[in-house]
């Protein structure tokens, strides 16, 4: 087994995991995951449910212990050290964590007390956090009156009380509608510049793209790509652009302009009949101004153009060569519950 | 695995466990107040119990002990006290089965509390509702007849019935945690719960009884509770039974604690 106190990937990573395993039964939700998050950078997890994306947030919230691997946080031992280890984390998970019978202050108070503030500390921290995530006029009502924005917000202020090193993001916004989406990715976005260290998982290329600055693929519990997000872009063909002439009439003669014009590296187009439009695939901000400017040249009119992530399925079928999720869904949905202790 | 020696662990000093369960606590009051329903248990069982068996029993009964309704009056209400300890301790189970159900329960256990913290606290807010129910049923038996001989009696029956109860909790939350939703919590308990009451000298002697039910009820720590209760509070021998229901206590909470705990730590 590899030995993280020699390796110089570790050195600087606030997250350092080695060939970490967890099975459940047959299924192996993690089958010997590698993965370092460098401090103050946000990792994105990407992979589709049944991933192990879950089980591996687990296991570094000493949730779950691991059946083989190592895996440190801040220098702490998942299986050895787990109380230092819970000091310096913060955990929002998939399922709202709050207590939702509890009114959003008296959450907050609780785990401020919880995690050794004094009386005085306690108040002050759940007021300071009620402000700061937009919640000082709920802070008297039952969690469970918020709605799924608001109770996100307060599950992620929840798990700033503490102030921690590292932030775990388990799918913080699945199920939720695109404008509160967008409203708690601006939080996360400002808490990391407040410096923390974050893990996301995800579901989403978007997502990923909005927080992460690296980005580790997982498919049936192994690391199918990791790099700079730029870099994996790149490698499953980055945007899609959308052209969409006035006239319909026009697809086909765009379709071919745009493949004689010649611009450096840029693939060929599809035509999108149904939709009236042509897709070019591009990797650079350069090619896109290139295409934009060369179609106004043209003087042809266009009724939209617009830029594509390529979906979570387009990301793996370039990747792996088959479709995310396919056959056997390696984590069941709520694994809480599936193992027999 | 690694050739450096890892630190151990922190250890969590005595003043942070008590603030970590005092903390609890107050979230668990909080719920009362928020869902004062939760309460309805603790305030219908005592009256409807005691009105039920009193007036409905209570001659037939009454009469085999050698007095009218009366004389079983004096004879069920230590019995029902012993009873409402336990139907208020099997409620630990569900409730804690549902907060696990909730995912709050991630949270705590991604805190660096001791994991004892969150189980001594449902143990001693559903003490809180055990007195409660204790208080109400006290009430109701004083207005049907019930003669309190002994106060210090009663004072050290309430408290034998809150040892007896905090350990059978620890059995409960056990059930609470192993258990996957709360429906089969509470069917668990009524299983383990029905023949312990009904088996024994809650509510009727046992001399009555065939043998081998007698052998049942003799050993069944129920038995021995409502015995004491009655022998503490209207009078009659009570050593043994004390001795009984404080083994029974000490056995309980000495092997089901560890369990508790550890399989609240465990749970994936």
């Amino acid at each position: 087994m590899t030995r993280i106190d020699n390796d110089p990937k570790a050195a600087n990573s606030a997250v350092t995991v080695r060939g970490l395993v967890k099975h459940y039964g047959e299924t192996k939700a993690l089958d010997g995951v590698d993965l370092d998050v460098r401090e103050g950078t946000v990792m994105g997890v990407l992979g589709p449910n049944g991933a192990g994306k879950t089980t591996l947030v687990r296991i570094l919230s000493t949730l779950l212990a691991p059946d083989a691997g190592r895996a440190t946080v801040a220098g702490y031992d998942v299986v050895r050290q787990p109380r230092q280890l819970r000091r310096v984390i913060g955990l929002t998970g998939q399922y709202a964590s709050v207590d939702e019978k509890l009114p959003g202050w008296e959450n907050l108070y609780l785990i401020g007390r919880l995690l050794d503030l004094s009386r005085k500390e306690a108040r002050a921290r759940a007021d300071e956090l009620l402000e700061r995530f937009s919640l000082t006029e709920a802070a008297r009502r039952p969690a469970g009156t918020y709605s799924g924005g608001m109770r996100r917000r307060l599950d992620l202020a929840a798990s700033m009380i503490g102030r921690p090193a590292v932030l775990y993001l388990d799918e913080p916004t699945t199920g939720l509608d695109p404008r509160t989406r967008n409203e708690v990715w601006d939080e996360v976005k400002r808490m990391v510049g407040d410096g923390v260290t974050v893990l996301l998982t995800t579901q989403y290329m978007e997502e990923a793209e909005q927080l992460a600055s690296e980005l580790t693929v997982v498919d049936r519990g192994k690391v199918i790509a990791n790099g700079g997000i730029e870099e994996l872009k790149a490698k499953v063909g980055g945007r899609t652009l959308r052209v969409r002439p006035a006239d319909p009439l026009q697809l086909r003669p765009l379709a071919a302009f745009l493949d004689e014009l010649g611009i450096t590296g840029l693939a060929s187009s599809t035509v999108d009949a149904e939709r009236g439009a042509v897709l070019v695939p591009i990797l650079s901000d350069e090619q896109l101004t290139a295409v934009v400017g060369a179609v106004t040249a043209r003087g042809i009119t266009l009724a939209s153009i617009t830029t594509e992530l390529p979906s979570l399925d387009e990301v793996f079928l370039s990747l792996t060569g088959h479709r995310a999720g396919a056959p056997q869904d390696a984590e069941p949905a709520d694994d809480r519950q599936e193992v027999a202790v | 695995m690694s050739a450096t020696t890892i630190a151990p662990d922190t250890r969590i000093p005595l003043r942070g466990h008590l603030r970590h369960t005092g903390a609890l606590v107050r979230r668990n009051l909080l719920w009362i107040r928020q869902d004062p329903e939760s309460m309805f248990d603790a305030l219908l069982f005592p009256i409807v119990f005691t009105l039920l068996f009193v007036y409905v029993f209570g001659g037939s009964i009454g009469q085999s002990l050698g007095g009218g309704q009366q004389q079983y009056v004096q004879y069920v209400v230590p019995g029902l006290m012993a009873m409402m300890g336990m139907n208020m301790a099997q409620g630990v189970g569900t409730g804690f089965n549902q907060d696990f159900n909730s995912g709050v329960m991630d949270r705590f256990r991604s805190l660096p509390i001791g994991r004892g913290s969150v189980l001594f606290a449902k143990i001693a807010v559903e003490l809180l509702r055990m007195l409660f129910a204790t208080a109400v049923l006290m009430i109701v038996g004083v207005l049907v007849g019930f003669d309190i001989e002994n106060w210090a009696g009663l004072v050290a029956s309430v408290g034998l019935s809150a040892v007896f109860g905090s350990a059978l909790m620890w059995v409960f939350l056990t059930l609470g945690v192993v258990m996957k939703n709360a429906q089969s919590v509470q069917a668990m308990g009524f299983l383990v719960l029905m023949p312990l009451q009904f088996g024994s000298s809650i509510f009727a002697p046992t001399e009555s009884m065939p043998g081998w039910l007698q052998a049942f009820t003799d050993y069944n720590p129920l038995s021995s509770l409502a015995d004491t209760a009655r022998g503490l509070m209207v009078g009659g021998p009570v050593a043994h039974d004390l001795w009984v229901t404080l083994g029974w206590s000490v056995a309980l909470t000495a092997v089901m604690a560890p369990v508790a705990i550890h399989k609240f730590r465990t749970k994936s």
